[in-house]
Formats: C-alpha cells, sequence, structure tokens
C-alpha cells in the first residue's frame, strides 16, 4: 500500500475504550501526522496509556474507528500491527542476550541467522552501544536497557513508534541527553514517534505537537509553543508551563472581556512605582529555581505566581509589593465563564 | 544480637542436631544392610552374613519387573497430565482476573492438603457410581490430582516473578501465540516445570494410599512392597527394591531442588 502525503499516521475517530463503568477513553478524535513526532501528556488515569495500548493493538476500541495509515486496525492482533512499542519496564527477555533481543522480531518473522543478527548489530550501533551483544539484560544499567529496547523495536522498521513513558526511570542528567537523542534519532529515521508522558517539560521540549489529556479525552492539541502560551482550558493552563488561572471578573478589569484567562509567571513584573496601573499585592512564598525565583503573591483574593530572573532584586516573604504585566500578555481561554 | 558466625553451638545443641539427624536416617541405612543379609525369613539384628545374591534374585522376579513397569508408566503419564493442566491452570491463574479466580486457585491447592484417604474414598465412589471399571487409568488419574497441584504450585510462583510485559513485548514484535510460548512463556517457566515434573513423578513413584483405592487387581512397587512385607519367603528382595526406591525417587528431587535453588535469575523483570 502507498500512503499519499495526507494520509495520517494514526487516525482516530469517535473512539472510546470502556472499562465497565470506567470510560479510560471517550470520544477520541485524532489524527497523527506521518513523520510526526507526538506526544500524548496528561496526568496518570487520564487515558494516555489506553490510547498508546490501542494503536499498539493491546487494546480494542469499545466504539469508533482507528486507522494506521490509511488500514483499518480494530481487530488487527498487535504481531500483525506494523507499529513496535518501548515499554515503560523495557520488558527486555530476561532468557536471551542482547543481540538476540533485539534479532527477536527478526527472528519470528523467519528471517536467517546471519541476516538478523547483523541488522541487529545495527541498530545497536544506532542506539550507541555497539558490542554489547553478547551481555545479558540484567548485566546493563537502566539507560542501557533502554538503548537496547529502543534498537529491539526499531530493528523492525516500524512505521510507528510507541514510547511509554520512555524515559519514567532515568535520573535527571541521562533524561536530558536521552531526550536530545531521541528527538535527533526521530529526525534522521523519519520514522512518526508517538511517546506518552506525564512530564510536561519533556512533551514540550521534545515533540513537534502534543495532546493534552484529561479523563479520557483530549483537552488540546498542537504545537508546544501553542500549548504553552494559548491554552484554551484551565486544566491544560494549570498541568502545561504552571501559568497562572486567572478567574472572569479579573479578566474583565484588565483585558476587558468576561472570559478565564491565564497569563505565564514570566510575564508578572514586580515594581517599586505605586502608579495607577500596578497591582498591590503581598509575597506568600519564596523559592529559589536556580536560573529563577518563584514568587507566590496574594492580591484580591487571588493567589498568583510571578517569575523573577536572578540577579534581580528578590523581595522577602510577607513584603507588601506591587506588580504589573502588559495587558496583552493575558490569553483568553475559550472555556465559557 | 548473638549471631556472631566465629562462634559455634554450645555442644548440648550439636548433640540433640546429631541424634535428631541419626534418627531420621538410620532406618534407612538399615533398610540398605538388610539388602545384603544371608537370612530371609526374619529381620535378624545383626546380620548373620552378608550376600549380593538377593540382587540377582530381585533381577529374576517377573513380579518385581511388573510392578516397576507399572509404576513407571503411571508416574510419567500422570505427570504428562499435570504438566499440561497444571501449567494451563498456573497461566489462567496468574494471568488473567475472572469471577471465582481464588476459588479456583484453592480448590486446584486443595488434594495436597486433603488426607490420601479421603481422596482415595471419593474417587473410588465417584468410580463406582459412574460404573468406570480399575485399569490403568484410574490409576493414572487419583495420581494426577496431586500432582497437578505440585506442578501448578511451581508454575504459579514462576508466572508471578516474570514480568508479564514480556508477553506483550513478543507479541508487538511480531510474535504470534504459538511463537510467544515458545520463545518467551516456556524458556522463562522451563526450569520451574522441570522441577515440578520431577517432584510430581518422585510423588506418584511411592504413592501407596490413594493407589489401594483406584488400582483394582494391579499392582504398583509400593503396594506390592506392602504385600511383599507379610510374606515369610526371600525377604530381603523388598529391602533391593527399596533401596532402588530411594534412589529413583531421591534423584529427581536433589535435581529439582538444585534447578530452582537459583530460579530467581532465570526470571527477572525487565527492571
Amino acid at each position: 500500500m502507498i500512503a499519499d502525503e495526507m494520509t495520517p499516521a494514526v487516525s482516530f475517530q469517535k473512539v472510546a475504550r470502556h472499562f465497565g463503568a470506567v470510560k479510560a477513553v471517550d470520544a477520541l478524535d485524532l489524527d497523527i501526522a506521518a513523520g510526526e513526532f507526538f506526544a500524548m501528556l496528561g496526568p496518570s488515569g487520564s487515558g494516555k496509556t489506553t490510547c498508546l495500548r490501542l494503536i499498539a493493538g493491546f487494546e480494542q476500541p469499545t466504539a469508533g474507528t482507528i486507522s494506521i495509515f490509511g488500514e483499518r486496525a480494530e481487530g488487527v492482533p498487535p504481531y500483525r500491527r506494523n507499529v513496535n512499542t518501548v515499554f515503560q519496564d523495557y520488558a527486555l527477555f530476561p532468557h536471551l542476550n542482547v543481540l538476540d533481543n533485539v534479532a527477536y522480531g527478526l527472528m519470528v518473522k523467519g528471517i536467517g541467522k546471519a541476516e538478523r543478527l547483523k541488522a541487529a548489530e545495527e541498530a545497536l550501533a544506532l542506539v550507541q552501544l555497539p558490542g554489547y551483544g553478547a551481555r545479558r539484560p540484567g548485566q546493563l544499567s537502566g539507560g542501557q536497557r533502554q538503548r537496547v529496547a529502543l534498537a529491539r523495536a526499531l530493528v523492525n522498521q516500524p512505521k510507528v513508534l510507541l514510547l511509554d513513558e520512555p524515559l519514567g526511570a532515568l535520573d535527571l542528567k541521562l533524561r536530558e541527553n536521552m531526550q536530545e537523542e531521541l528527538k535527533s534519532l526521530q529526525k534522521a529515521l523519519g520514522i512518526t514517534f508517538v511517546f506518552v508522558t506525564h512530564d510536561q517539560g519533556e512533551a514540550l521540549s521534545m515533540a513537534d505537537r502534543v495532546a493534552v489529556f484529561n479523563e479520557g479525552r483530549i483537552m488540546q492539541v498542537g504545537s508546544p509553543q501553542e500549548i504553552y502560551q494559548r491554552p484554551k482550558t484551565r486544566f491544560v493552563a494549570d498541568f502545561v508551563g504552571s501559568s497562572n488561572v486567572l478567574p472572569p471578573d479579573f479578566v474583565q478589569r484588565y483585558a476587558g472581556q468576561r472570559r478565564w484567562g491565564s497569563l505565564r509567571p514570566e510575564a508578572i513584573r514586580i515594581t517599586r512605582e505605586t502608579g495607577s496601573d500596578a497591582i498591590q499585592a503581598r509575597v506568600s512564598g519564596v523559592s529559589y529555581l536556580g536560573a529563577a525565583t518563584r514568587l507566590a503573591l496574594d492580591t484580591e483574593g487571588l493567589r498568583l505566581h510571578a517569575s523573577v530572573p536572578s540577579g534581580t532584586a528578590v523581595p522577602e516573604q510577607g513584603d507588601a509589593v506591587a506588580f504589573t504585566f502588559n495587558r496583552d500578555a493575558i490569553h483568553l481561554m475559550d472555556e465559557a465563564p | 544480637m548473638r549471631s556472631d558466625r566465629s562462634q559455634s553451638a554450645p555442644l548440648g545443641l550439636k548433640i540433640a542436631a546429631t541424634c535428631g539427624l541419626l534418627f531420621l536416617h538410620l532406618p534407612i541405612l538399615l533398610i540398605f544392610i538388610y539388602a545384603f543379609t544371608t537370612e530371609e525369613k526374619s529381620y535378624q539384628w545383626p546380620p548373620p552374613g552378608l550376600t549380593t545374591q538377593w540382587l540377582a534374585v530381585t533381577w529374576n522376579r517377573p513380579d518385581v519387573w511388573e510392578a516397576l513397569s507399572l509404576s513407571v508408566r503411571v508416574a510419567a503419564i500422570s505427570t504428562l497430565v499435570a504438566l499440561i493442566l497444571g501449567t494451563l491452570c498456573a497461566a489462567a491463574v496468574s494471568r488473567s482476573r475472572f469471577f471465582g479466580r481464588e476459588t479456583v486457585s484453592l480448590l486446584v491447592i486443595l488434594p495436597i492438603a486433603l488426607p490420601g484417604i479421603i481422596t482415595g474414598i471419593a474417587l473410588r465412589s465417584a468410580f463406582a457410581l459412574t460404573e468406570i471399571p480399575f485399569s490403568f487409568w484410574t490409576i493414572v488419574l487419583g495420581h494426577a490430582t496431586f500432582c497437578v497441584v505440585v506442578v501448578y504450585n511451581n508454575a504459579v510462583a514462576r508466572f508471578r516473578r516474570t514480568s508479564g510485559s514480556l508477553i506483550e513485548a513478543s507479541y508487538d514484535l511480531g510474535a504470534d501465540g504459538f511463537q510467544t510460548f515458545r520463545h518467551v512463556v516456556l524458556p522463562n517457566i522451563a526450569t520451574a516445570l522441570l522441577a515440578g515434573g520431577m517432584l510430581a513423578f518422585a510423588l506418584s513413584f511411592d504413592e501407596v494410599i490413594v493407589t489401594t483405592f483406584t488400582a483394582g487387581q494391579q499392582q504398583t512397587l509400593p503396594i506390592w512392597m506392602l504385600e511383599e512385607l507379610i510374606r515369610p519367603r526371600q525377604r530381603p528382595v523388598t529391602n533391593v527394591v527399596a533401596m532402588v526406591v530411594v534412589l529413583v525417587t531421591l534423584l529427581p528431587i536433589l535435581l529439582a531442588y538444585y534447578l530452582t535453588r537459583d530460579g530467581d535469575q532465570v526470571a527477572g523483570a525487565g527492571k
């Protein structure tokens, strides 16, 4: 089958997956473009992992249709889908060495030993683990296992690669390295990557587009910039980038429209002058974050967070201060008041 | 904190431990010695003389061979039945959730907790009710009830230690159900099955009580030994057979112990 340019890699139409009374995924519409690095972001229990398992074929939709490169996927078992998964716990086969683990997919497809081992060696080189083939998974570190799991999936040349919380078990430094590496790997291979995460930083830094999940539904889909700067709902504003959610009354006073709004912490400026447009507030919390200091400001029965860059004067807890912001920085959300 | 390794145990404890071990194992040694006695009517101590003639006599007794062959066949078939049913049952209980799962688990283990005599009587009346004549297969059925438990227990413990995502990973990589069983499930549970199978074989091989209720006229080796003890002639033949039984059942149990001893490394999960 030749997929034309416009055929989405994965397409969900009115997809639902209910477990009894629990609606893990409900009335979901989503198109993931071919060659895209797509992130599914959400808190635990929001349905993002169920979505991934629906693409992999481990779950079947209760209603709706799923197609992968134009082909209907419902009823197709996982082993007949051209989709591979990097599991959260890596799921390396403990009884096989690294090379046989990577070659497993080719082995069950009946590819000759010499050919599949060569392909497995190449895949290991691709994830920067050349020469590790003879080791057992138990002898590898977490980061190395992650790479083996990646090689084991990629050796099958999947059309879509699914990654379930791929960096969750790694420490911070390793996670940052892997983020960059995954991203450049994806660009080099041109394979559609779909990854699930609860870490908004990870989703924003790696993905071309992000879908924010909550309670089995998608709240918003868009580029990281859109998601971060123009959240559509209070949930997205709150979950992504810790924006300040502004109630309709507040927004009406400063932006002229009675709508829910959001304001990013870095848009708030602490000021000494007490001009007419400055808002009086009391500092109720100060947390030092390295590159910036985060202030909690109480004003008009509202708590706002402001981010003050390092190197500028920082007020103390309990101080009375005034702050301003550019009126244009208030983003109006779609959500009705 | 009295776990000082260099300090040896008190003398009294050493003596008690030695006596306990002797009490357990000397009688077995006695059976071995009586296999070589020259006196055939009663067990006289000390043996008046030693001879190896009973080995030859035993070798030439057709009833011994018949009983041995029946026991081996029964044990082999019961073990095979237990391996298949026990593994399937363990897989169902540990892999999926269904109504009555805990009950099934309990019912499978129950036969080994029940006294053999109850199992025996129950089976006998069941056979009588359904008018099934006693045969080789009724013995196998009786033995399978407790052999399944041993295999099930071993398999279920191993399944529990094996990460569930391994099977999903195998499907994901293109292996169908059979390939997944052959290349992922079986290698991960193989040593547990071997150990369970060997224990099941050993259990079946020396089983008396259930067999007396399900065997009819046929004699398995342990039943033959019981009958033989009552007769006054060629008594040491029984001892020779006993010696063989000890060796035949001990070796698989030792091997089973050895195989599952470091099983933790075999079935470790992904993390």
